[in-house]
């Protein structure tokens, strides 16, 4: 019979002949877990009564959602981690590395054909490079740290293509906020998806990963692409590790195949509280604006910083608003900094934090007050998902958050491009 | 097990469940006292032991937080019924040992403040206010002996002490 990438990755890493459907129990390539889902696995790995783990070059624990730790329970979490990772052997990035799903592709950890679990649901962000990857809890975490195995249901396919070409001024985050406005926050879940067409294929692999990393906020277990050269060559720059792509086979079955000429669209926006809430911004064009986000693992590469800077250039932040950005690691901040774009930000009045989750997810460094409406380039908008219930999270590309703070209203980006 | 239905809409996201501004803990009886906070301020004021949650589509949806389903266990909650839940939530549940019911019909006809017994090992859902039995799914055979283990934890404390799991 034939296969679909994950069909296929999974049966590899099971020594079974795995189909949609099937529960198999396969053998990991790396494992990752967070300062937020951490301290929950240290906990079960002591109840399950392991004193080691598997192999510790196959894992790392990245602190970035309170990166540096705003308060005396995020520090005891913290120090439990630091103690668990000497304990065991595994790789820690402390505060100042980076997030962790910029980190793991970043510094080589991962490659085409891996099977990877992550503690934190953006962990489909790999799909980009050929990795079937994706999102777990604490315990089930602490499982595979203790027998380098968990168990999957082999998910069924969803196959997106992407025809034509992308208007200028519209980006990777339009292209994955306007399909899961069309898919439904729940639209895609227990299903993988595979993602190409002549637009992908056009795209960096930063700009890649934006959309890979939002299969979640479809409800999908796994946003898979094929590794075609550009992947393969940012693979060697990265990792010395051997890849091995996996492509699907010509007629393997998916449970849909979904075709999109995004020729005509405009820039996207997903308004509160949830993130296929999307309009065209001709829809909320005008709305004001009091504090943008630029960062986290969905929009804080290189490319994103880049274009944020090239709009900021030589103007200033309206009165009215403020900006936040956080780069993604710290080789994406010092690649900044080179390139002046870190100094272009600080002049126009930018407020440039660690590398790290914090404003994001609501726990430091930018909580938005009462009634205030944020302009973001993260993955959800979710009610009190910046640490303020009663403030509302509009999602756009990084050119839509930088025009928007330079007028302090909802902002077409198009006009500066 | 019989309780009262606390009834919630589509999409309840694990940062309605338990916001990220308090998972400076792990302890689930501080993560209790916010659960649902951002939902139902007064959700933890209303529920007694024993209670069950009801909700829609995509029940659990967002982030791989371990923390929403241990809060929702920790309040009191002993179960709940949703007509679909999100895949990591789901995964989570059956980890913790927080029992969870699929059933679009039970889902849709319990209303806010019905009495609702359910019993795990069938399955069955019955609404003693309405005087109506729903049936859940049954779950895969591979999750249900993860079920009747009480979780992940005991499931590998078991393998382990009988020699056949990972050391």
């Amino acid at each position: 019979m034939t296969k679909t990438i994950s069909e296929k990755i999974l049966s590899n890493h099971s020594g079974t002949d795995a189909h949609a459907g099937d529960i198999v129990i396969a053998n990991l390539d790396y494992m990752m877990g967070q300062d937020g889902t951490s301290g929950v696995a240290i906990d079960s790995f002591n109840k399950m009564g392991a004193k080691k783990v598997f192999d510790s070059s196959k894992i790392s624990i990245v602190i970035d959602h309170s990166s540096p730790s705003p308060n005396i329970g995020v520090s005891t979490i913290h120090k439990k981690i630091r103690e668990f990772a000497k304990q065991t052997g595994v790789n820690l990035y402390d505060i100042g590395c980076g997030v962790c799903h910029q980190l793991l592709p970043e510094q080589g950890h991962v490659v085409p054909g891996d099977l990877v679990i992550g503690a934190d649901s953006h962990t489909c962000t790999y799909g980009a490079i050929n990795v079937f990857s994706t999102g777990i809890g604490s315990t089930d975490l602490a499982a595979a740290w203790i027998s380098g195995k968990l168990w999957f249901k082999v998910p069924e396919t969803l196959k997106l293509i992407y025809t034509n070409k992308l208007p200028k001024g519209v980006f990777s985050k339009d292209l994955i906020l306007y399909t899961i406005g069309k898919l439904g926050a729940g639209g895609a879940t227990y299903l993988a998806l595979e993602i190409e067409g002549e637009v992908i294929n056009e795209m960096s692999i930063d700009a890649r990963m934006t959309i890979s990393n939002m299969a979640i906020e479809c409800g999908a277990k796994a946003g898979l692409m094929r590794a075609d050269q550009k992947t393969l060559d940012w693979v060697g720059k990265h990792s010395t590790r051997k890849p091995n792509p996996i492509e699907p086979d010509k007629d393997a079955v998916y449970k849909d195949v979904v075709e999109f000429d995004l020729k005509q669209i405009e820039p996207q926006v997903a308004k509160p509280h949830t993130v296929d809430n999307v309009s065209p911004i001709s829809e909320v064009a005008g709305t004001p604006i009091q504090m943008g986000l630029i960062g986290t693992c969905t929009n804080g590469r290189l490319e994103d910083l880049r274009v944020a800077a090239q709009i900021l250039k030589g103007k200033k932040v309206h009165k009215d608003c403020r900006l936040i950005v956080a780069p993604a690691s710290k080789t994406i901040f010092l690649d900044a900094i080179k390139e002046g774009i870190i100094e272009t930000f600080i002049d126009a009045n930018v407020a440039v934090v660690t590398p790290g989750c914090g404003p994001c997810v609501g726990t430091h460094n930018g909580v938005p007050a009462n009634g205030e409406n944020v302009i973001s380039t993260a993955n959800r908008n979710f009610k009190g998902r910046m640490g303020n219930p009663e403030a509302f999270i509009y999602l756009g590309s990084p050119a839509t958050v930088a025009a928007s703070v330079l007028n302090g209203k909802i902002t077409d980006p198009r006009k500066y491009l | 097990m019989k309780g009262i239905a606390h009834k919630f809409k589509d999409n309840i996201d694990t940062d309605l469940i338990i916001p990220a501004r308090y998972l400076n803990t792990s302890d689930p009886v501080e993560l209790a006292k916010h659960c649902m906070e951002d939902a139902d301020p007064d959700f933890v004021k209303k529920v007694s032991d024993g209670d069950f949650i009801v909700g829609g589509e995509n029940f659990g949806c967002g982030s791989s937080r371990e923390h929403a389903p241990i809060a929702i266990k920790a309040a009191g909650i002993s179960a709940v019924i949703a007509k679909s839940f999100a895949r990591i939530f789901y995964r989570n549940a059956i980890n913790i040992g927080l029992p969870i019911l699929e059933s679009k019909e039970a889902a849709d006809q319990i209303a806010e403040g019905d009495e609702i017994e359910v019993d795990l090992t069938t399955g069955k859902i019955k609404n003693l206010t309405k005087n109506q039995n729903h049936q859940a799914q049954s779950f895969p055979e591979f999750m249900q002996s993860l079920i009747n283990a009480g979780g992940l934890i005991e499931y590998i404390k078991n393998l382990r002490s009988h020699g056949g799991g990972p050391k």
